[in-house]
């Protein structure tokens, strides 16, 4: 990689053009097969990942079937426009950013807490069952997931229900409350997610020097300041880099359990950017409108990915690039 | 229970009986005490949380088993908490004579099957090719293939772009788009890389074999490991995955279990099953509903239990491939 790099970067000597073709043709002669490997991946991401971006700029034009992406007749932000002073904004946005930065704030430490808890766990056997178990939901596909809160939580044959009305409280209707929207979809995600999650941290405490370990203990250091004071500094750069993706995909992560995890009750707080732009693109074919939210969305994503990044490289910890 | 987290020898000396009384001695040795309990008091803790997590996890599934044996009623008066009360199959039964459930269940082996294939064939071959430190352009497909991590077309692009193709309604419209994971790829090219010697590859163009030759019968035997990891990767993904059906299918004999599951389970909707003959009351139609929805999250998630066992070990090592190449 690096010697290629290098031929790279020189291509100002004229000698070195003609020997790089040379070079490049005799290269390219030798390994086709492994071009011919490389095809079918590289059509797969040309035509299912640049054909669309390529097609994304139907956010600035009227998109016509007829006249394809480049075609179609230009409107500049008219879309974006529309969407910013549309009576839903507001909502969307304020309910994209609270599920998010909520969920963020509340799941993301739950995975470390536990792989710090795992870490210290003495038994291999008990180790190993426990991952087990805590991992094991994240096998389960999201609409049975949905399906299980649908179930456990319903009001009338619920088991949770049940168990408050046992207790003397009133059957609360969680799936057609709003209010009950947050914190259902972030607790089941914690119940389906933290286990695998825990997996990186994990993997990551293992990497430690247990000569750090040894030596606070003879020092005396209890179980509490040996993961103060060594362990969670020696994985801040995979928390810190985890952060940062998870800042990434704020505005992306687990849209199609919101999605199904609506009911016309709890739209208030469940109508997310993304599924308005489902609905509006896919259920009332206005794609042009809906793209340019899509993209006002990514927009937002990579802004906030770059200034975190950023705020992590200024700190001093690690950061993506 | 204790045994399994043996106390540090150090930090608790056995002999020394815990004081209560008051004074200046204990004042003294109040910064000592704490120490001493510290660890014993982390082990509480820790043993606490695991367990309640545990149990968090596993009740909620083990009542979703038990619930779909027992008779709804049972479960609505609050009788179903530790054991089956009324047993019955007969979720289970109308389950099983219910076509749309049946062809779901059909779909999704195909959808899989076809689907794994397709994505695993893809990333190994694609994943040795970048492997090779002598690919010319080696820099320029990584960074192709990094691109997309952090950028893509957006949803409405996307589905025009499937649209285009004429492959709506189409298994190949639930195969094709997610076929290539740059992650996964990334994942196998590090095995690669870190697997195959480069000795070998020299050994084997002395022998005058082809690169085509080299990967068949030298490098994908020699990752037998990796091919389980991406095999198991896939078929849960493909088995679990229900949106592009949803976007990109229209025909209700074409839904994989996943939507039908939604269907059923979040929408309600009454299946044949359910609503079978109309002599039927609603009451009844509602109680065999509930059954058949205990009963289709047990079935549909079965097939990845029986999976779980056999892949945690390849699972966390990829994971932890993953992760240390990131």
């Amino acid at each position: 990689m690096s010697t290629e790099s290098s031929v790279k970067s020189r291509p100002r000597r004229p000698t070195r053009s003609s020997i790089d073709l040379h070079t490049r043709l005799r290269l390219l002669a030798r390994s086709w097969q492994l071009y011919v490997l490389l095809l079918p991946a590289v059509l797969y991401i040309l035509v299912f990942k640049y054909w669309p971006m390529y097609g994304a700029q139907i956010a600035f034009r009227n998109y016509n079937p007829s006249d394809g992406f480049a075609g179609s007749p230009w409107v500049g932000l008219e879309h974006f426009e529309r969407f910013v002073t549309s009576f839903q904004f507001e909502r969307l946005l304020v309910n994209t950013l609270t599920l998010n930065a909520l969920g963020l704030l509340i799941a993301f430490p739950v995975p470390i807490i536990l792989a710090l808890i795992v870490n210290q766990l003495q038994s291999e056997r008990f180790k190993k069952f426990t991952q087990t178990v805590l991992y094991s939901p994240s096998f389960i596909s999201v609409v049975v997931v949905v399906g299980m809160i649908h179930l456990l939580f319903s009001p009338r044959s619920g088991i949770v229900n049940n168990a408050i009305v046992t207790f003397g409280g009133d059957p609360i209707f969680f799936m057609g409350a709003p209010e009950w929207f947050r914190p259902l979809y972030i607790g089941s995600d914690i119940w389906q997610n933290a286990g695998f999650s825990m997996i990186v941290y994990l993997a990551a405490l293992t990497a430690i020097d247990p000569a750090l370990h040894e030596a606070a203990r003879v020092d005396g250091a209890n179980k509490w300041q040996r993961i103060r004071h060594i362990d969670i500094p020696g994985i801040m750069p995979v928390i810190t880099i985890l952060f940062i993706l998870a800042i990434g995909n704020l505005f992306n992560l687990g849209f199609e359990k919101v999605l199904i995890m609506q009911t016309d009750l709890n739209l208030p707080t469940s109508e997310v950017i993304q599924t308005y732009v489902y609905k509006a693109g896919l259920q009332q074919a206005q794609f042009s409108y809906s793209a340019a939210i899509g993209l006002f969305n990514s927009l937002i994503n990579l802004a906030l990915l770059m200034t975190f990044n950023w705020v992590a490289r200024r700190a001093g910890q690690s950061s993506l690039w | 229970m204790t045994n399994t987290f043996p106390i540090v020898k150090t930090s608790l000396p056995a002999e020394t009986p815990v004081s209560t009384q008051g004074g200046p001695q204990q004042q003294a040795k109040r910064g000592r005490k704490r120490d001493r309990f510290a660890d014993p008091l982390f082990n509480t803790v820790a043993i606490g949380t695991l367990l309640l997590a545990i149990l968090v996890i596993i009740y909620p599934m083990y009542f979703i088993v038990i619930a779909s044996f027992s008779e709804p009623s049972e479960i609505l008066n609050g009788n179903v908490w530790l054991w089956p009360a009324g047993f019955t199959i007969e979720g289970y039964t109308r389950i099983f004579s219910d076509s749309t459930i049946l062809q779901g269940f059909a779909n999704s082996i195909l959808y899989t099957t076809v689907g794994t294939a397709i994505s695993v064939a893809t990333i190994l071959c694609a994943a040795y090719a970048l492997s090779r430190k002598d690919l010319y352009g080696r820099t320029f497909f990584m960074l192709l293939f990094i691109i997309t991590m952090f950028i893509d077309g957006g949803l409405i692009a996307r589905y025009l772009v499937v649209r285009d193709l004429g492959m709506l309604d189409s298994i190949w419209a639930v195969v094709l788009p997610g076929a290539v994971g740059v992650w996964n790829l990334i994942i196998a090219r590090a095995f690669f890389e870190n697997n195959v010697p480069g000795e070998l590859r020299d050994a084997a163009q002395m022998d005058g074999a082809s690169d085509f030759r080299f990967f068949f019968s030298v490098v994908l035997p020699l990752s037998k490991p990796l091919i389980f990891l991406m095999i198991m990767i896939h078929l849960v993904a493909n088995w679990n995955a229900f949106f592009d059906a949803l976007i990109f299918l229209n025909d209700e004999n074409k839904y994989p279990l996943q939507l039908v599951l939604r269907n059923v389970l979040i929408q309600s909707e009454v299946t044949a099953a359910g609503g079978a003959g109309a002599l039927d009351s609603y009451a009844a139609a509602q109680r065999l509903g509930e059954l058949i929805k205990y009963g289709m999250i047990v079935l549909s998630t079965i097939p990845l239990l029986i999976v779980l066992p056999f892949m945690q070990k390849h699972f966390t090592k990829g994971a932890l491939l993953g992760a240390v190449k990131s």
